[in-house]
């Protein structure tokens, strides 16, 4: 069943009321699917966890290469860019798409800053020979000036590479997604009684900042 | 509601074999979800004939009675079977056939919440059901449906689709379950309260939490597996420092809620039928909805009875032994409130019912031996032996195949417009029933006489047993047949049905059979809970 009409301007199906009902509707479906993302990182967390107490020091000899003030930068990219998400969805309720067009771009390039930054710091650890698991090189480190305490030190690199490559991923489709809602503001899909893609992937966005508000310190700061 | 005069209904409404495949409406990807799955059924059953027939004797120094090539063979058969009858037909079995046709209609719904994401789990389901095929060309899986590792790491090269196409078939029943909750949630008629749902509505509703809550988890498992398998990354490898164990640990937080994913549906459908077939208002219906909820809620705190000899601690042991047996609270009270229901009814023994009747028979021994198994002393004994294999067969099988096959004779008149003979229906029951206990009720004195599961051939002692266990399985096959035929029959010839053949109460009965496209003529107004048989 596909037929839908308008309802106070807003097209709406027809198993819906009204636009309230559906507006209702697929935010608690976004709120759900939000759900089942924080529980599927929950795995990685629980994993860090466990192994975080089994073995503390090889935890913190992992995470001392880490540059934190890379992380730190990240983070407040990050912070900064779900400001600009919210300044987005503001902007289309207050009947601005224009501005919320100019948010929604910034939001964009915190993500690229983001995922620039990562680049940096990952091909940079594949330079010394840090990889996750058995590919960790401790001969390659040693070049480097690095004497590998932990014999299980790759690990800390397997969370480490699990925990920000998915979280990375997720900031990649966030940006496609972000890039989608913002083609259709500039065709003017949007107005302050409909803008439901725009919330839904801005909810998508600080879930996926806040995901790594506690990959930041778990992994930068342990030590 | 009055009849809709014009003859157009869901399944006339747009011509052509096409329009099936592009369909929002929530009955027609319903029926693509019963020839989908139906399909994967026909491959996962003869899957377990070769197995069943492979047992059939103790294989001999001349290769007397051995029917697969050698033990790999017998493993990878094995695999397929057990991967192929769970994420592929029980898991989407109840839910995604019968609960996407019937939820939106018991609720006085037009559609699900979000028709586009139901078509496009359908699609999702179809890519990862068409990967994990495709393995059975590459390299066959012999790592058992449970993946479990570090065997899953360094075996067979095509493990790693195998478990991506296990993570997309995961997305598929997320989204599905995530649609049913909205759907409850949003869509109810006027005056259609949570405590007037009919129960196959609120078991629909349980199931779909255990979906969306339990089912990532089962992602990330599958997710980190692939890492570990291609980059190495020792979370599960006990030589770089992981856990093997964890991995059990995080398997079973999925599959445990995931054994109720596919039992809470079929108690559903059983609740429909005893209160239909026994003309009477359901007893305990609050209880009934809350017991839902309940074995909802415990099974995420269960999982560690999957793993009483793999090591974990005594004390987590003696805990997860509780717990587990708290399960048989809630579903006890199911039990007794179907077994008050029926009594001073007016039973009605047709095929619906039957089937019924023979799933509480049957998950009845199912739920004792679980709970027989859910005592640490004993289940060290059992481990790994055919008591366990007769065990949730009872439960899967016995429970939720029994309740398919009555729910689809139930509710096959409202979705295709004709009747079934009757005849027919009770001779398949027949066939499943009698079938289906000389299959697996001498797994149990197996088990208990200690032959191990997994294995492609056995000592002499256990030769009768298995005989009589292999006959089983082709009764069982005769009865799926008959089924089929009964089906198909009813298909082609059966006469046309009425709107309430049953004099059911339930609204998916008030409208017209088979239903129109947006469901009811009129949007339903409900005034009473859904069982009130006076």
């Amino acid at each position: 069943m596909s037929t839908s009409r308008l309802v106070n301007g807003v097209e709406v199906a027809s198993h819906y009321r009204d636009e309230k009902h559906q507006y209702a509707s697929n935010k608690e479906g976004i709120w759900l699917f939000m759900v089942t993302e924080i529980l599927m990182f929950g795995g990685l967390f629980v994993g860090y966890i466990l192994f975080h107490s089994l073995y503390p020091e090889m935890f913190a000899e992992g995470a001392s290469f880490l540059d934190w003030k890379l992380g730190f930068i990240n983070t407040l990219v990050l912070i900064f860019s779900s400001l600009t998400m919210a300044l987005g969805i503001y902007f289309n309720q207050v009947g601005q798409p224009k501005k919320a067009t100019w948010a929604l771009a910034i939001t964009i390039l915190c993500g690229a800053i983001f995922m620039v930054i990562k680049y940096f710091e990952y091909t940079h650890k594949f330079h010394m020979g840090i990889f996750p698991g058995k590919f960790l090189d401790p001969a390659m480190m040693a070049e480097y000036g690095h004497t590998v305490q932990n014999s299980n030190l790759g690990l800390y690199f397997g969370f480490y590479f699990c925990m920000s490559g998915l979280h990375g991923l997720h900031v990649l489709i966030g940006m496609g997604l972000i890039t989608w809602v913002m083609i259709k503001n500039i065709k003017g899909d949007f107005n302050p009684k409909y803008y439901t893609p725009i919330e839904g992937v801005g909810i998508f966005w600080h879930i996926v900042d806040l995901i790594w508000i506690f990959l930041f310190p778990l992994l930068y700061l342990v030590g | 509601m009055g009849h809709h005069s014009s003859g157009k209904n869901y399944i006339n409404e747009e011509p052509g074999l096409l329009s099936w495949f592009t369909s929002l409406d929530h009955k027609r990807i319903a029926i693509l979800y019963f020839v989908s799955v139906m399909t994967f059924f026909l491959v996962g059953g003869i899957m377990a004939l070769l197995l069943r027939l492979e047992l059939f004797a103790p294989n001999t120094t001349a290769n007397v009675g051995q029917v697969l090539k050698n033990g790999d063979v017998y493993n990878q058969v094995l695999t397929y079977h057990g991967a192929i009858m769970v994420f592929m037909v029980i898991i989407p079995g109840i839910p995604a056939i019968l609960g996407n046709f019937f939820l939106p209609l018991q609720i006085g719904a037009k559609d699900v919440a979000f028709p586009r994401l139901n078509l496009a789990s359908w699609y999702v389901l179809m890519l990862g059901a068409t990967l994990a095929i495709l393995t059975f060309f590459n390299s066959k899986i012999d790592t058992g449906w449970t993946f479990y590792t570090p065997y899953s790491i360094r075996t067979g090269s095509s493990v790693v689709m195998m478990v991506v196409a296990a993570f997309i078939m995961g997305m598929s029943s997320i989204l599905t379950g995530l649609n049913f909750i909205v759907t409850v949630h949003k869509l109810r008629a006027p005056g259609m309260s949570m405590f007037r749902m009919p129960l196959f509505t609120w078991a629909i509703y349980s199931t779909a939490i255990l979906q969306v809550l339990a089912t990532p988890v089962l992602g990330i498992t599958l997710l980190l597996l692939v890492m570990e398998r291609t980059f190495g990354v020792g979370i599960f490898d006990p030589k770089l420092g992981g856990d093997p164990v964890l991995f059990q640990h995080f398997f079973w937080f999925y599959s445990h809620p995931a054994v109720y994913i596919m039992i809470l549906p079929a108690m559903g459908v059983v609740s429909e039928l005893i209160t239909t077939y026994s003309k009477k208002t359901i007893f305990g219906y609050t209880a009934i909805a809350y017991s839902s909820i309940g074995i909802a809620a415990v099974s995420f705190f269960v999982w560690g009875h999957h793993m009483f000899v793999s090591g974990q601690s005594e004390v987590a042991g003696i805990i997860f032994s509780f717990l587990t047996m708290l399960v048989g609270v809630p579903t006890a009270i199911k039990m007794f409130n179907w077994l008050a229901t029926l009594y001073k009814g007016s039973i009605q023994f047709s095929a619906p019912m039957l089937f019924a009747l023979g799933f509480l028979f049957l998950f009845a021994i199912g739920g004792v031996t679980g709970i027989m198994l859910a005592v640490t002393a004993i289940d060290v004994h059992f481990h790994d032996t055919y008591f366990v294999v007769a065990h949730f067969h009872y439960v899967m099988v016995g429970g939720t195949l029994m309740a398919i096959m009555g729910g689809f004779f139930h509710w096959f008149p409202k979705m295709f417009g004709k009747m079934y003979n009757e005849t027919t229906a009770i001779a398949s029951w027949v066939f499943i029933f009698i079938g289906f206990n000389v299959t697996f009720f001498p797994q149990f004195i197996l088990g208990a006489k200690g032959m191990p599961r997994r294995y492609f051939d056995y000592v002499l002692e256990y030769e009768q047993l298995n005989k009589i266990s292999t006959m089983g399985s082709w009764l069982i096959t005769i009865g799926f047949l008959i089924g089929l035929y009964t089906i198909i029959r009813g298909l082609t010839s059966g006469a046309k049905a009425p709107d309430n053949p049953w004099g059911a109460k339930t609204l998916e009965w008030q409208t017209s059979s088979p239903p129109i496209m947006h469901n009811f003529d009129h949007d339903p107004v409900v005034t009473a809970g859904p069982y009130e048989y006076k």
